[in-house]
């Protein structure tokens, strides 16, 4: 036991001996929070749309002010031509062209079918839709008043749908990126300086120093995990207390058990960390499979996007990335407030998988080398 | 004819070359990654990271059990943007079920829902979504109202027969099958350009210093500009080959051509790298030693590429002053440059402004980067 407080002590002192290093781990953490959070959104506040009136009917008007109506949609310019409308969509001025071609009121006053065309700048699939989902939902509100005119007294009936946000009432999505960036924050302090830190001690040379001691395999790198899961747990409690006091996000559940679900999770990535770190000789060389392996993680984790929409094979890989049980704690115990019952499953996979890379990292670890 | 001193330096330029070429090949682990990157990454945004509605757990609590609710959750279930999970009997398992994370949202129908809408004309349904993933819960919801309005619309069309509705043709344009594959080469070519570029010769060059080698090619024949171009050259070339295996790679796997001219994309990806490794030579003139080098570039260039670019996340959704911090920053512009040449097909007409800032930041930062290696040598 002694032996390893020594150890750590020798790793406080060589991390922070580096000044540079030593501010980086807890500026990094403030910045990140600052700067990335309200920036990484995937909301839409806003589309700029197009239209191109060659109706001039006071139904294409109707139309045209339930557009103007929505907070959503702004409608900079009225293009007077098809090529026009086109040529603003090529150069990025617009998103969307609505074109509302000449009969279209008439159609309407005789109770025939309109037509309208919609042309989206789809390069971004996923705002393409949005904004497409946006519009259309206007112009069925535009066709539920017709009918509803056409009515008259007659009732027609109706489904009336309601809805609401549970946890994140007005949909902020700060809310939801914030515990996500402090995963990715927890994750690449303790993976790549961790790792770093070991490999550098192959690099320079130093660890030859250490493998001629007597001090033992599991001792050696408990002591290399220890000190960096102690950072990253302080560095997770400036994230939080930044999130509190700047962004105001709610925190429902317990800290004892968001702090019990980062801890385990750093067990892993610094076990997966020093496992890697065997393989490599030089930093720049562990730098490069570790980036690797920590943007997969990351992308496959559901930080931006849900899991259930990936493919079964990419779930199933899915089962091993420690991240994805991280992303769900953090989310659920701070949004939700769920308790160790609602998260077992991701807990025991936690501690599999950090017992898992540990031992690894422990028997792949040779003092002969 | 060529002086003799002069091809003499120039071969003394490339056997340098030449041993930096070994340095990296004679590293075959980061030379696989260093392709396999990319490949890695073109897979995983292309199948794995989809923002698209598909199978979202939805649990429903109907309280009516009617005709009319049965038919509105199977049209739900068989839309395949959702499948069933539970269903509830009890307002009080709302919570229990969303907090395990089991379903998504929850669709309620009141007690006596098909007797009211016909008798009364009227009826509610509520949508409870999980809000702790406000994208997720902003498509369930918009998915599930557009399901009822259509079926709104059909059984309100019985009663009203022949009339009159919109009906919208849509053309998505540049990308018809809205693929995300569109949004994101682009942005990998310029992330894989940052990592290769700024990080490998941040790192390189940081490493010769920490190991004291530095000074030993400093007091060789070679000047120190030859020593940096000589640095800079292979990376240069592997950025270079790196570009197109990722054009080749997108076309073979998503059949995405490159619509407007080849050679002006490979003429701005040759600007680009430029860029990138005379911000490569900077880091490396500032630290000291290959972590700070590595944390620099990571979070100095990798993170603002990845998340402020507009890669992944549109900057026109940001707040107002992260349009104006990324405009210092030169990824937003060459992201520009690649999807008109990449993917709209426009010429130069319409990235010669893009083209400008960064060939101007480049001028900018190579200076900055030779006067920092010169005066470190003093």
């Amino acid at each position: 036991m002694r032996t390893i407080l020594y150890l750590i002590r020798k790793e406080f002192l060589q991390i922070f001996r580096d000044r540079f290093i030593g501010k980086a781990i807890f500026a990094v953490p403030i910045v990140q929070m600052l700067i990335l959070v309200p920036a990484v959104t995937l909301e839409m506040k806003s589309s700029e749309i197009c239209v191109v009136d060659k109706d001039m009917t006071s139904e294409s008007r109707g139309l045209l002010g339930q557009l103007e109506g929505s907070t959503f949609f702004k409608i900079p310019v009225l293009a007077s031509s098809e090529n026009e409308a086109n040529d603003l969509l090529h150069k990025d001025k617009c998103d969307l062209i609505l074109q509302i071609p000449s009969g279209f009121g008439k159609d309407l006053g005789m109770g025939k079918p309109a037509r309208v065309m919609v042309s989206v700048n789809a390069i971004n699939a996923m705002t393409a839709q949005l904004s497409w989902a946006y519009l259309n939902g206007i112009l069925r509100d535009y066709n539920r008043n017709i009918i509803a005119d056409k009515a008259g007294s007659v009732a027609v009936s109706q489904i009336q749908i309601t809805n609401r946000y549970w946890y994140n009432e007005t949909l902020n999505y700060n809310y939801f990126m914030l515990p996500g960036i402090l995963g990715i924050l927890v994750v690449a302090i303790a993976f790549l300086l961790a790792g770093l830190n070991l490999v550098k001690e192959k690099e320079m040379g130093t660890i030859e120093q250490i493998n001629v001691t007597p001090v033992r395999k599991y001792q050696f790198i408990i002591a290399k995990m220890i000190p960096f899961l102690i950072i990253g747990l302080v560095d997770l409690a400036i994230g939080l207390a930044i999130g509190r006091v700047t962004f105001h996000i709610p925190f429902e559940g317990s800290l004892l058990l968001m702090f019990l679900g980062a801890a385990i999770f750093m067990v892993a990535a610094l076990g997966l960390a020093l496992f890697i770190s065997s393989f490599s000789g030089t930093q720049q060389q562990f730098m490069f499979v570790a980036f690797f392996f920590l943007i997969i993680f990351i992308l496959m984790s559901g930080i931006f996007t849900p899991i259930e929409s990936m493919p079964v094979w990419a779930q199933k890989i899915d089962l091993a990335n420690p991240v994805v049980y991280l992303m769900r704690i953090n989310r659920m115990v701070m949004l939700k407030g769920s308790a160790f019952r609602d998260l077992s499953r991701e807990m025991y996979s936690l501690m599999v998988i950090a017992m898992l890379f540990t031992v690894l990292a422990v028997l792949r670890y040779r003092k002969t080398a | 004819m060529r002086d003799p001193e002069k091809i003499k330096i120039m071969k003394r330029f490339l056997g340098f070359v030449r041993k930096e070429f070994l340095h990296i090949f004679r590293d075959f682990r980061t030379l696989i990654i260093l392709f396999g990157l990319p490949a890695a990454m073109i897979v995983i945004f292309g199948y794995v990271v989809s923002t698209d509605l598909k199978n979202a757990d939805i649990a429903f609590l109907d309280l009516s059990k009617d005709d009319i609710t049965t038919d509105l959750s199977d049209r739900i279930c068989s839309s395949g943007f959702f499948s069933r999970t539970d269903d509830l009997s009890r307002y009080g398992d709302i919570d229990r079920i969303l907090k395990k994370g089991k379903a998504k949202a929850v669709v309620i129908f009141g007690e006596h829902f098909g007797r009211d809408l016909i008798s009364l004309g009227e009826a509610n349904v509520s949508i409870i979504a999980d809000g702790s993933e406000p994208n997720t819960a902003t498509l369930v919801v918009n998915y599930i109202t557009a399901i009822i309005s259509d079926f709104n619309q059909q059984y309100a069309g019985k009663m009203v027969a022949g009339a009159p509705v919109i009906r919208p043709e849509v053309r998505m344009f540049y990308n018809p099958a809205l693929q995300s594959q569109y949004m994101f080469v682009p942005g990998v070519i310029t992330m894989i350009m940052i990592l290769v570029c700024a990080l490998m010769t941040s790192i390189t060059l940081t490493r010769e210093k920490e190991f004291g080698t530095m000074e030993v090619l400093l007091v060789s024949p070679l000047k120190p500009a030859q020593i940096i171009l000589g640095k800079v050259t292979p990376y240069f070339i592997l950025s270079f080959i790196n570009v197109n295996l990722i054009i080749l790679l997108s076309w073979l796997i998503f059949k995405l051509p490159v619509k407007g001219s080849f050679f002006l994309l490979l003429a701005e990806s040759m600007l680009y790298i430029l860029l990138s490794l005379s911000l490569g030579i900077l880091i490396s003139s500032v630290s000291k030693t290959m972590q700070q080098a590595i944390f620099a570039s990571l979070l100095g260039l990798m993170l603002p590429t990845v998340l402020l670019s507009g890669f992944i996340f549109p900057i026109e959704n940001m707040p107002k002053i992260y349009d104006w911090i990324s405009a210092i920053l030169p990824p937003r512009y060459f992201i520009v440059v690649i999807k008109n040449i990449m993917i709209k097909g426009t010429g130069s007409g319409f990235v010669w402004k893009e083209t400008l800032i960064l060939a101007g930041m480049t001028f900018l930062f190579l200076t900055a980067a030779i006067r920092s290696f010169k005066t470190r040598l003093q």
